[in-house]
């Protein structure tokens, strides 16, 4: 078990340095660079800036450099755990990210604790009630949470709460925490908040899981073992969650492993939409901006936050399933 | 008692009729008999070819040029459509009358009940080439009248007083075709190199496996954004559609590459492939004629079921405006004029695309429900 997980950790770093390359050659791809566009927006507003300025800001950033090069300084400054600095904001990224980043994170895991304590009841109730008319109801709701994209939901449960009870639901504080030190009102402000975007985030992933869950249970339950408990005249509610319900969640565990990636990149869209103060904003602005170093940094924590989810679910696998323990060793 | 006993064998014959039928059915008719059980997946397939009928015609159900902007006619509400009045079948809309609000100055839009346009079908409107080489007029409905003031906006109009419905077929021509031609091209390169990495093994195939978990393990909407956001700005229209489908398809393969691999490796251990191989057919003549006609129907589940992956995933990026770019039209596009709240509050039909997205999902997921459980014939 122990040497699964060390085999899974060393490979870690070759990955992350792997997508490194995969990051840095996307945001150099597009023709010019920042200062290029920086350039030609301050000429339109009518300002100039003299191309000995020009020149010092390219040299100061690199960008005179080659591309090979530009990535080398990049990672120098990464592995003292510097991201380096945002050619926008002239802000070191680290600032810029760091509570972004807690907030992402944070948002993803509720969306997470709501799906399951959601779609886990939701998915047994399904099963043993087979074709019963809150089953009907359920498999409907599933269907179209899967078929609403997120921002649509969003936008319409953003649209309801202004018009009918007038608020804005924007944001994940109230005005007089946004800019506050953290505390305890503020987390508890944020506890306010965060439940809606959350909602919004994991409805996919419930109707999803929802289906998987009915699915598994039903395949467990006409199983001779579940006729066995039954005969032996155990409680239906012992029939059902002593084994059946136990053997049915054992593959949805497989799934957190793309579902937790999936919550990270999927809060971008939510996050723009509803105005989060998120990394996923920042990244969209980056992006348009050129703000390569930025952009190119957000890419990489998303791409760490991805392998970790993954390695997360594979730890959790092998401690369930001790058949991928023995493949590992 | 005679008649009794003919009437048993004639049972017999029957049934034995019909088991005959089922043994000589093809594939292909086994997989139908079992679809058209599905009554819920077979009028989502209805509602696809619905849907795939104005992606080939869209001018034909636009009612005005979808570019037509006037600033003065921006925001009109939608106008319900009536199918009777006192004489009978008649389709006809209430007009809508404009008002300048004294404070803001701004065109205000009210349904005027009491007067009424009368609605005609296959009436004559703007020109439009159909298949881009008839030139006609004719469209599905519109004002009887054409030259009068009272225009037909079913869906309302947008800040820029371009009609909502007449946008949307042409959003629909766009969205449609780039889930279809996204999920083309990912069966393609997951057919190819899931075939091969299947039928040969070895190190090609442990290549080819670890590239799709490389690829799995970026986080998608990120990395699709970046490689949008890298197009060049004065890409034509055209560019950028099919820049975005093969993007949508870099990482949409990967699922039906695995799912290839694995009915290869399957399939490969089969009579059927060892007694081609010693019949001495080509690898290429056993690959083709035999291993992939046996998981065709697989095949297009899964990509029936990929489809709506793309939809969202293309309505989202252009949401974001990093997609499918004005003044080209798709869904996303057309929801992007529902940026704030305020505009939503003002115009909430501007939301509506938005359900074109949610119907069009749902009838792929449940077609491609009803195909997946409808493929293996063979299975109970």
């Amino acid at each position: 078990m122990l040497r699964f997980i060390v085999q899974r950790l060393l490979i870690l770093p070759f990955l992350v340095l792997l997508f490194s390359v995969i990051v840095f050659w996307l945001v150099q791809a597009p023709p010019g660079d920042f200062l290029t566009s920086y350039v030609a927006n301050l000429a339109s507003s009518g300002s100039s800036i003299d191309a000995e300025q020009v020149e010092a800001l390219k040299r100061q950033f690199g960008l005179d450099q080659p591309g090979y090069i530009q990535y080398w300084r990049w990672m120098e400054s990464l592995s003292k755990g510097d991201l380096g600095l945002s050619l926008e904001y002239q802000r070191p990224n680290t600032e810029l990210i760091g509570e972004r980043l807690v907030l992402t994170i944070a948002l993803a895991l509720f969306a997470f604790v709501i799906t399951w304590l959601f779609a886990i009841p939701a998915g047994i109730y399904s099963a043993t009630h087979q074709n019963s008319w809150l089953d009907y109801v359920l498999t409907v709701l599933n269907y179209i949470g899967v078929a609403t994209p997120n921002f649509m939901l969003a936008l319409i449960l953003m649209w309801l709460a202004f018009s009918y009870l007038g608020l804005s639901v924007t944001g994940l504080f109230s005005p007089e925490y946004i800019q506050a030190p953290w505390s305890w009102e503020r987390v508890v402000d944020l506890m306010k908040h965060i439940w809606l975007p959350a909602i919004v985030l994991g409805v996919a992933g419930t109707a999803r899981l929802t289906r998987v869950m009915r699915a598994n249970l039903l395949d467990e339950l006409n199983k001779p073992y579940v006729v066995t408990a039954r005969a032996k005249g155990l409680s239906e509610w012992k029939v059902v969650f002593k084994y059946p319900v136990r053997l049915a969640l054992n593959p949805l565990v497989s799934t957190i492993g793309w579902y937790l990636p999936q919550l990270f990149s999927g809060s971008l869209i939510v996050a723009t939409v509803m105005n989060l103060p998120n990394i996923g904003p920042l990244l969209l602005r980056a992006l348009t901006q050129q703000d390569m170093y930025l952009a190119g940094s957000i890419l990489l924590i998303y791409c760490f936050l991805t392998i970790v989810g993954t390695l997360i679910s594979d730890i959790l696998l092998a401690l369930l399933d001790p058949r991928i323990r023995m493949e590992g060793a | 008692m005679a008649e009794q006993q003919t009437a048993e064998t004639l049972g017999a014959q029957l049934a034995s009729k019909a088991e005959d039928r089922v043994s000589v059915a093809s594939n292909w008719k086994l997989v139908w008999w079992r679809f058209r059980k599905n009554k819920l997946a077979l009028v989502a397939t209805a509602m696809l070819i619905l849907f795939y009928v104005v992606v080939l015609i869209p001018d034909f159900f636009a009612t005005q040029d979808p570019e037509a902007t006037e600033a003065r006619l921006a925001f009109i509400p939608i106008q319900p459509i009536s199918f009777f009045d006192e004489t009978g079948f008649r389709l006809t809309v209430p007009a809508v009358v404009g008002k300048r609000n004294p404070v803001t100055l701004r065109m205000e839009w009210k349904i005027d009940e009491t007067k009424k346009v009368p609605i005609g079908l296959f009436v004559k409107g703007f020109k439009y080439q159909l298949f881009g080489a008839l030139e006609t007029e004719m469209h599905l409905f519109g004002p009887l009248d054409s030259k009068s003031e009272d225009r037909l906006y079913l869906l309302g109009t947008d800040r820029l007083g371009r009609d909502q419905w007449s946008r949307l077929m042409y959003g629909t021509r766009t969205s449609m075709t780039v889930g279809l031609v996204a999920v083309a091209l990912s069966v393609i390169l997951g057919v190819l190199l899931g075939g091969v990495s299947g039928y040969f093994g070895g190190w090609i195939d442990v290549f080819i496996q670890r590239l799709i978990e490389l690829l799995q393990s970026l986080p998608t909407i990120p990395i699709w954004l970046a490689m949008t956001a890298a197009l060049p700005q004065d890409w034509r229209p055209d560019q950028v559609f099919f820049a975005i489908t093969i993007i949508l398809a870099f990482i949409g393969w990967t699922t039906l590459g695995r799912e290839v691999r694995g009915r290869f490796l399957s399939l490969r251990e089969e009579d059927f492939v060892l007694a081609a191989d010693l019949a001495g057919c080509s690898r290429l003549r056993i690959i083709t004629r035999h291993m992939v006609p046996a998981f065709m129907s697989h095949i297009i589940a899964t990509s029936t079921l990929a489809i709506p992956v793309m939809i969202i995933s293309e309505t989202s990026l252009s949401y974001l405006g990093l997609g499918i770019r004005p003044p080209a039209i798709s869904w996303g596009v057309l929801l992007q004029e529902a940026q704030n709240i305020q505009t939503i509050a003002q115009a909430p039909w501007l939301l509506i695309p938005g359900l074109f997205v949610i119907l069009a999902v749902l009838a792929f997921n449940l077609a491609g429900d009803g195909l997946r459980d409808a493929a293996d014939p063979y299975s109970h």
